[in-house]
């Protein structure tokens, strides 16, 4: 029992970041942005969350910090693409190379230094709970909500919206900066929950992994919360079963998370007017306003 | 990367001519796979090029280039040939290939290849015995743990890797021969998440000390975390598991940079296929740390009789997985038989990824 617990919880602590950090690209992309930049913001997230963490002593106060830094990268990004109409691919991956090397610098000192990590009960900590009710709290946001409404409305067809007479610009920064605060705090979770330390690159591609979940979960929370937890649950029963001596080859487990998410993904979203309806028909334009 | 920019802006400088050579010091360059901060084996790299300034800095000039991946290494590679290094120390396996390729264009410039085994007449390989600390560490492992399982944390099956596993577990045999070794592959060298998360999977399975192949501390921060035991790898990293580290395997490299790069000042450079151990420094091991005083005995009795060639891991006959022994009885294993060793030996419950 005792065992099966220890598996299950690497098992939510491998998910959680994912988790987060596709909610936030979830919501950014239902607004009609593409942001490839989750990598970076990720990486300033752990970077900023652990010094924060490191200079006051509380754990608290880094989450806050990775939430901020984070949102900081994707200002940048919305500046750069909304109000400057950059092509929102490119600079995506600029937010990203940007994001791994800028924290390399600022985390040049504190590299092998110590925290306090986030407290947990029995291996769960307050961000996996928060995890799961932000799964309910954007679905809610996204589908019961005028707010909401008007997100999806912009991510669809961004011209009306504005002849409605909605913010195009103004809400799309807003899903920018709520993404980037997600990623900053799924950073923030490895660095100060998961394996409290700071290193460089410590986030190894999860903001990709985010990203493309996203896209296979045909923007749609639950089955982010599926995906997240199936990826996770693979990569960590790879592991697992290596333990037991079966002789699989572990190249062929490695592997096994990716093939078995897209696979599961790409069958539940066989339905082609689902698939229609959900996914943001003005992703990746930029918006300029007639008049 | 505040580091890098300024290596940049010396490659950058020496753009402009050979003036570097003018003023008459040599240039020595690295080529890094990962970053100085890792804490492990790029940060033991750097710390060598450290020795080497320290020690020889009125005369040679030192460049680095860091985070290189192994696939694009030629670029990197070529562009210090062309920016006047006199020697290149390119420092990890897969940089076998690109370095060949470039030594063939650039035959005045020393090439030294960490860890491979392909040479030329301007490419030297160096290589140190890791296998030996692990040696150390198994017997360490067999004393210390309660469960009679240690977790292995590994990369990639190069012999390199398998080497230290085999070696590991002779160690632990040598104290208690019904010892358990659980292996998990990461298929990656650096994944401070995934390595994690591997050792927390060991723990739960019932090992109660982790060792690693991988390069970040990710392994021993959980061992602390998890009031377990655990070995740090390339580097000391008694700081992420002051109550966790064991010893760690450190790589000093200095020692051998230095000599290399005095030989080819004085002219006595000559191309070579190093394979240090501990005899010559290279191979260190960091101070005992958590254990009684009887297992700290007997840890530096073994480290001192493999040092002094009393005591050497691969000594023959050795009984592979399958049942079937090689090596002669009482003879050590020939160099290249460790070298390209890709077999487990007897008592490891995994079956090597081929």
């Amino acid at each position: 029992m005792e065992q099966f617990y220890a598996i299950a919880i690497t098992i939510v602590g491998a998910s959680t970041p994912l988790l987060i950090a596709a909610l936030g690209e979830l919501v950014v992309e239902r607004s009609g942005v593409l942001n490839l930049g989750v990598e970076g913001m990720m990486i300033i997230g752990a970077v900023t969350g652990f010094g924060a963490a490191y200079v006051t002593g509380n754990p608290y106060v880094g989450i806050l910090a990775a939430i901020f830094g984070g949102m900081l990268m994707s200002l940048l990004f919305g500046f750069l693409t909304l109000t400057l109409l950059a092509n929102q691919v490119a600079t995506g991956l600029a937010i990203t190379l940007l994001g791994i090397g800028l924290s390399a610098l600022i985390g040049e000192n504190l590299v092998g230094k110590q925290i306090t990590r986030v407290p947990n009960f029995q291996g769960v900590d307050i961000l996996i709970v928060f995890s799961f009710i932000l799964v309910g709290l954007v679905s809610w946001f996204l589908f019961r909500t005028r707010y909401g409404l008007m997100v999806r409305a912009v991510g669809d067809n961004h011209s009306s919206a504005h002849a409605m007479g909605f913010s195009v610009i103004g809400l799309r920064y807003a899903c920018v900066a709520f993404g980037g605060g997600c990623a900053g705090l799924a950073g923030g979770y490895l660095s100060l929950a998961q394996t409290p330390q700071w290193v460089e690159n410590m986030t190894a591609g999860r903001g990709w992994i985010a990203l493309a979940l996203v896209v296979f979960a045909t923007w749609l929370p639950q089955r982010l919360l599926f995906g997240a937890y199936l990826f996770g649950t693979i990569s960590i029963l790879a592991f697992t079963v290596q333990t037991f001596g079966w002789g699989i080859p572990s190249q062929l487990l490695s592997s096994t998370p990716y093939l078995v998410t897209v696979v599961a993904l790409v069958l539940i979203s066989r339905n082609k007017r689902l698939l229609t309806a959900n996914t943001p028909a003005c992703l990746g334009q930029a918006f300029v306003a007639d008049r | 990367m505040k580091k890098l920019l300024i290596s940049a802006a010396v490659v950058a400088m020496a753009l402009g001519g050979t003036q570097a050579h003018a003023a008459g010091k040599l240039k020595a360059c690295w080529v890094y796979l990962g970053a100085i901060g890792d804490m492990g084996y790029t940060f033991q790299h750097n710390e060598g090029l450290k020795q080497v300034q320290k020690e020889l800095g009125d005369k040679v000039e030192t460049v680095f280039v860091e985070n290189v991946p192994e696939a694009d290494a030629a670029g990197p590679i070529e562009r210090l040939a062309r920016d006047g290094c006199a020697i290149i120390f390119t420092t990890s396996f897969g940089y076998m290939e690109p370095t060949i390729q470039v030594a063939a264009k650039y035959p005045k410039v020393m090439f030294e290849h960490a860890t491979g085994f392909k040479t030329a007449p301007n490419v030297s390989t160096y290589n140190a015995k890791f296998y030996q600390d692990r040696y150390v560490q198994g017997v360490v492992a067999a004393k210390m743990s309660k469960t009679g399982i240690a977790g292995y944390i590994v990369s990639f099956p190069i012999p390199e890797v398998v080497m230290g596993i085999n070696s590991f577990m002779l160690g632990a045999q040598s104290v208690n021969p019904n010892f358990k070794v659980k292996i998990v592959w990461v298929n990656t060298w650096f994944d401070p998440g995934k390595e994690g998360d591997a050792a927390k999977v060991l723990f739960s399975q019932g090992a109660d000390i982790i060792t690693q192949h991988t390069d970040s501390a990710a392994a021993i921060t959980v061992a602390e975390e998890q009031k377990k035991l655990g070995f740090g790898q390339s580097s000391d990293q008694i700081k992420f598991g002051p109550h966790a580290q064991l010893t760690a395997a450190v790589d000093n490299w200095g020692p051998y940079y230095v000599r290399r790069i005095k030989q080819l000042l004085d002219g006595t450079y000559k191309q070579a296929e190093s394979w240090d151990g501990m005899a010559e420094g290279t191979v260190t091991l960091a101070p005992f740390a958590n254990m009684p005083d009887d297992v700290k005995a007997l840890a530096q009795k073994t480290a001192d009789d493999i040092k002094s060639g009393k005591l050497e891991p691969f000594t023959g006959p050795i009984t592979k997985q399958d049942g079937t022994t090689v090596g002669e009885k009482g003879k050590p294993l020939p160099a290249g038989d460790i070298l390209g060793m890709n077999y487990y030996v007897k008592g490891i419950d995994d079956k090597l990824p081929q």
